[in-house]
């Protein structure tokens, strides 16, 4: 008998257990364990850290298509993730938000080249990397020069009051670090993050 | 946090205060109800709202939003009142016996030194009686995590003591003196809780004064947000001091942040005031690296006290400057100290924004952050984006502020700014840690590449970096060497990797190269490179210890040591020397902290030179110049008093019934914004506060639809007893005005809020308001704004800066 997906939708759809079992005259529980653990079975299993609230919780992320699941018709798929069992804060458990993080990560509103936006215009305009690098990089370089105060009277201060940065945090330490260390380089006084606000 | 999530299940009794955790941090309130389950623990929570954190606590307390000093103050009344207080703690642990100096003085809710048109403080008089400088030098070997560096105490004063404490000048009567103001009817009349359920709380809280109960307050931003935030925080502070709960597994003062890495990012100093490590950011007249640490360093106010701290700032500040300017920072030159800014004002969030809408600010980024949701006083926020020539979004996904120069009701035409969005990875697409709430630096691994067009966050930055250094070494401009000699020995100088920049920030030898162990051996000769000192042991020669996944815990307390990372140290519980006794016992033998075996400290990290034995009386506090904890802050730690005091919100629908000073005299007025406040409730009678849905995060999860099918849509949360008022139905819709803006939404109409009785009889109602929705994502998109923060006030706490985005008045009306 061959047996289409569509065919096999109707037959789970009649009723599970017992039905699957009278209407293709065998057992389908192994089938349905099986077509579960398909799900995950080459994904490998990648440690990540919860990107919403500051409990910290530990979570496994399954991907298809990385390192030894790698083939070649295949490119890496995110297909799961999960609360960490291991972790001694969230013990595997997740909240809604940490649940539904799959949508975050995959997530079609997500911009997917640069894009710029000229004084008085209504419309955004695509720009290359390159150009939208250099552009920026002469602007900050103009707005430091223009607004650098090198002194209060006679002490020496240093200052760039040309722009400011406001960080979220759900970039790393490591992230953080290296903003702040190339911002006080640049002499940048306005710093700020998620913390007061 | 002192203290971390697992460690809430040796706590006996919780106040959560400004906050829900049982929607806003599940995973971690679960070991509230361990405590609760395996000891019996009570739970209270103090909130505007009855919540799902309500639901599940022994008693609910409802408070009006921006009364929470008075709670405090009450609470501390109570607990010495009724001789409930830790003794021997407050003696051995606490400054509770340092006396003050007489030109401190408190009259009718101003603190000596306030210059009534700066509104600011001289603090000099928030002092300790001295005795003469003491020459001889007090020495010891040091402390953390080992063994070592020499640490000598230079030329000090010592502040002169009464360990009876009853000396009329005492830290101690002075609290006494300071809090009896706040009596249980006084605090019933501010805050709105009946008097009988504020009594019941004292009560059940007083009672973990006692060596063997230990009890936990936990907060978030339900505190912070207020022009007092600063000041309730530390009435928790001084509080737990007073009742021992400091220091103990279980105890603490445990702020629960609200983003995966608030903690971190704090840590290393995306913060205009600080440098790396929490040291104090050089400000003007300070020309000499040494009269910055002269000036900012901590000095031992008593012959007991390490002075950890203040001790090391010299080698931490050369440290970080040898990271950060490599070769270019010599002696000679004062390892480039002159090249760090010196910001002559305060220069945080609403600074920024301030500058901006003068014209003044050319340039703004917001990475991962969105100014026109944040607000406060969105209107005002969309006007300082206007003004910006340039403006960069670096996010993964559409902002409001992304879309502000399109938004409903703008005109393109109007703005002028040039707009900049720069897409970036997101957190599962990249290494590094993030540092929860506890300290825990976790470490996370990249799950799936960029797609094409995005990039790290680090890889714009870098190309930014590169370029602008290009155009100085071809055009030269204002002070290029910082910019020219900034250290960038990264394997991809094109992208930096994060394991790379993990171990910069660890810290290296520079003789042997070799990463370092402990900050113990930071140098100030130049021999050291260290990026963040707390975090020196996180990334050593025996690898990444924050990708660490041991899951074993022999005490059964719950440290975890061997998972992931804490700073400082690896240590889970701060200041632990305090859950012990003189003689180094615990103070409850079952829930030991740090015990004394004889040679050396045992338990958890200790956080005190691991091998002084008790007999030698080191002060248990190693951080402070004091040794000590601090009940009393001296001198310049807050800006706006040394121990809090009640002041009613900006908007407040009374007058305050504690002193003839309305408001905090030292919150931060921007220019016009004191034009926008109400100046009493004839206009905007009711109390509106600020919230977050377990559903949502800020602004990101607008995007994400299963959250926003499962709470898709702005709504206000108002009592019955208003609703009837106003007839406004539970579904209908419903107007909230404040002075600045409106929004308009769905009524939910609730016994959640109740009127409370405030004054002499007087009914307040409360409105509760839920910040996420906006025009660029979610059911919102494309439509008018109903941003909660279009109503909030500019102004901000006289300490922190931090806007009160809580108890601020509003109108409402049936839409």
């Amino acid at each position: 008998m061959e047996l289409t997906r569509r065919d096999f939708l109707k037959a789970s759809a009649a009723g599970a257990g017992a039905a699957a079992l009278s209407t293709f005259g065998f057992d389908m529980k192994p089938a349905y364990a099986q077509a579960q653990q398909l799900k995950i079975s080459r994904a490998s299993e990648i440690r990540s850290v919860c990107p919403y609230c500051a409990v910290g919780c530990s979570m496994i992320a399954y991907v298809t298509g990385l390192g030894e699941t790698q083939s070649f018709n295949t490119t890496p798929h995110l297909v799961h993730i999960e609360g960490d069992p291991d972790s001694p804060i969230n013990g595997g458990s997740l909240c809604p938000k940490g649940a539904s993080t799959m949508q975050l990560a995959v997530n079609s509103s997500r911009v997917p080249y640069p894009k710029y936006r000229a004084p008085g215009s209504a419309e955004w305009e695509e720009i290359s990397w390159e150009d939208a690098l250099d552009r920026l990089a002469r602007l900050m370089k103009d707005s430091r020069d223009n607004r650098f105060v090198p002194k209060d009277g006679k002490d020496t201060v240093n200052r760039n009051e040309g722009f400011a940065w406001t960080g979220g945090a759900t970039i790393s330490s490591e992230e953080g670090y290296f903003t702040t260390k190339l911002f006080r380089a640049l002499g940048t006084v306005g710093i700020e993050q998620q913390a007061r606000v | 946090m002192t203290n971390h999530w697992v460690d809430w299940k040796n706590s006996d009794a919780f106040i959560v205060i400004g906050a829900n955790p049982a929607e806003n941090h599940p995973c971690g309130w679960k070991w509230a109800h361990v405590a609760r389950d395996t000891r019996g623990a009570k739970i209270i929570h103090v909130d505007p709202r009855f919540t799902r954190t309500s639901a599940v606590a022994d008693i609910w307390a409802p408070i009006r939003a921006g009364t929470d000093v008075a709670f405090f103050g009450g609470l501390i009344n109570y607990v010495l009142e009724n001789n409930l207080y830790h003794e021997d703690y407050v003696k051995l642990h606490t400054n509770a016996s340092f006396l003050l100096s007489p030109d401190f003085e408190f009259n009718d809710g101003l603190f000596s030194g306030y210059d009534e048109k700066t509104r600011v403080y001289d603090s000099t008089s928030w002092a300790y009686q001295t005795t003469e400088p003491d020459k001889s030098q007090t020495s010891g070997t040091s402390g953390g995590a080992g063994q070592g560096a020499q640490v000598t105490t230079e030329e000090s004063t010592t502040a002169k003591r009464d360990l009876s404490l009853q000396h009329p000048r005492s830290v101690f009567q002075y609290l006494k003196k300071h809090y009896a103001r706040y009596t249980p009817k006084v605090v019933s009349q501010v805050t709105g809780i009946p008097e009988e359920k504020f009594l019941e709380i004292a009560k059940i809280f007083g009672a973990t004064g006692v060596p063997d109960k230990v009890g936990n307050v936990v907060y978030a931003v339900g505190l912070t947000h207020h022009t007092t935030g600063g000041q309730m925080i530390r009435g928790i502070a001084i509080l737990q001091l007073l009742l021992g709960n400091v220091g103990m597994p279980g105890g603490g003062v445990n702020a629960e942040r609200g983003h995966a890495n608030i903690q971190g990012n704090t840590d290393n100093a995306q913060s205009w005031e600080i440098l790396p490590g929490y040291m104090r950011a050089p400000t003007p007249g300070l020309e000499k690296l040494d009269d910055y640490v002269e000036e900012n360093a901590s000095k031992p106010a008593s012959p007991d006290s390490l002075n950890f701290f203040g001790s090391m700032y010299k080698q931490f500040t050369v440290s970080l400057l040898k990271t950060w300017f490599g070769e270019a920072a010599t002696e000679k030159n004062d390892y480039a100290y002159s090249w760090l800014p010196k910001p002559d004002k305060n220069w945080s969030w609403m600074t920024i924004h301030d500058e901006a809408r003068a014209g003044r600010l050319e340039g703004l980024f917001n990475a991962g952050m969105s100014s026109v949701n944040i607000g406060p006083d969105s209107n005002r926020i969309i006007e300082s984006l206007s003004n910006l020539k340039w403006f960069v979004i670096m996010d993964p996904l559409p902002t409001s502020s992304s879309e502000f120069w399109h938004a409903p009701g703008v005109d393109p035409d109007d703005v002028q700014t040039e707009v900049f969005f720069l897409p970036t990875t997101h957190w599962i697409e990249k290494s590094g840690s993030f540092v929860n709430s506890g300290r825990w630096a976790q470490w996370k691994h990249p799950a799936l590449p960029a797609t094409e067009g995005i990039r790290d966050d680090t890889y714009i930055l870098a190309q930014l970096f590169l370029r602008i250094k290009a155009l100085y070494e071809k055009e030269g401009g204002a002070l290029p060497d910082p910019i020219l000699n900034l250290t960038w020995e990264y394997s991809s100088a094109d992208n930096p990797p994060l394991e790379e920049v993990a171990q910069e920030i660890n810290g290296r030898d520079l003789k042997s190269g070799l990463l370092l162990e402990s900050f113990l051996d930071a140098k100030d000769d130049g021999t050291t490179a260290i990026g963040n000192w707390l975090y020196t042991g996180s990334w050593t020669e025996a690898g990444n210890q924050m990708d660490r996944r041991g899951t074993d815990d022999p005490t059964g307390l719950g440290y975890f040591h061997n998972w992931a990372w804490s700073w400082p140290a690896n240590r889970r519980v701060l200041y632990n020397r305090a859950s012990a006794d003189a003689e180094g016992n615990p103070w409850d033998p079952e829930r030991p902290g740090i015990t004394w075996n004889g040679s050396l400290w045992v338990g958890d990290v200790p956080d005190y030179v691991p091998d002084s034995a008790p007999s030698e009386g080191l002060g248990s506090f190693i951080m402070t110049g004091e040794g000590v904890g601090r009940l009393f802050a001296p001198s310049s730690l807050m800006l706006d008093g040394p121990v809090p005091e009640h002041y009613e919100p900006t908007e407040s629908p009374i007058d305050n019934l504690l002193s003839g000073t309305r408001r905090d005299p030292a919150a931060i007025i921007y220019e016009g914004a004191a034009a926008s406040f109400a100046e009493d409730d004839s206009e905007f009678p009711y109390v509106a506060t600020t919230y977050r849905v377990t559903e949502h995060e800020h602004y990101v999860t607008q995007h994400v639809p299963y959250l926003v099918e499962a709470m898709p849509d702005f709504f206000v949360e108002l009592p019955v007893e208003l609703a009837r008022k106003k007839g406004i139905d539970n579904g209908g819709r419903v107007r909230v005005r404040s002075k600045r803006g409106e929004v308009i939404g769905t009524a939910m109409v609730t016994k959640r809020m109740r009127p409370l009785k405030v004054g002499q009889g007087k009914i307040v109602y409360q409105v509760g308001i839920p910040v996420h929705w906006h025009y660029a994502g979610g059911t919102g998109k494309g439509k008018a704004a109903q941003m909660a923060n279009l109503l909030s006030p500019y102004i901000g706490d006289g300490t922190t800066a931090t806007p009160e985005f809580k108890g601020f008045l509003v109108d409402v009306s049936k839409a």
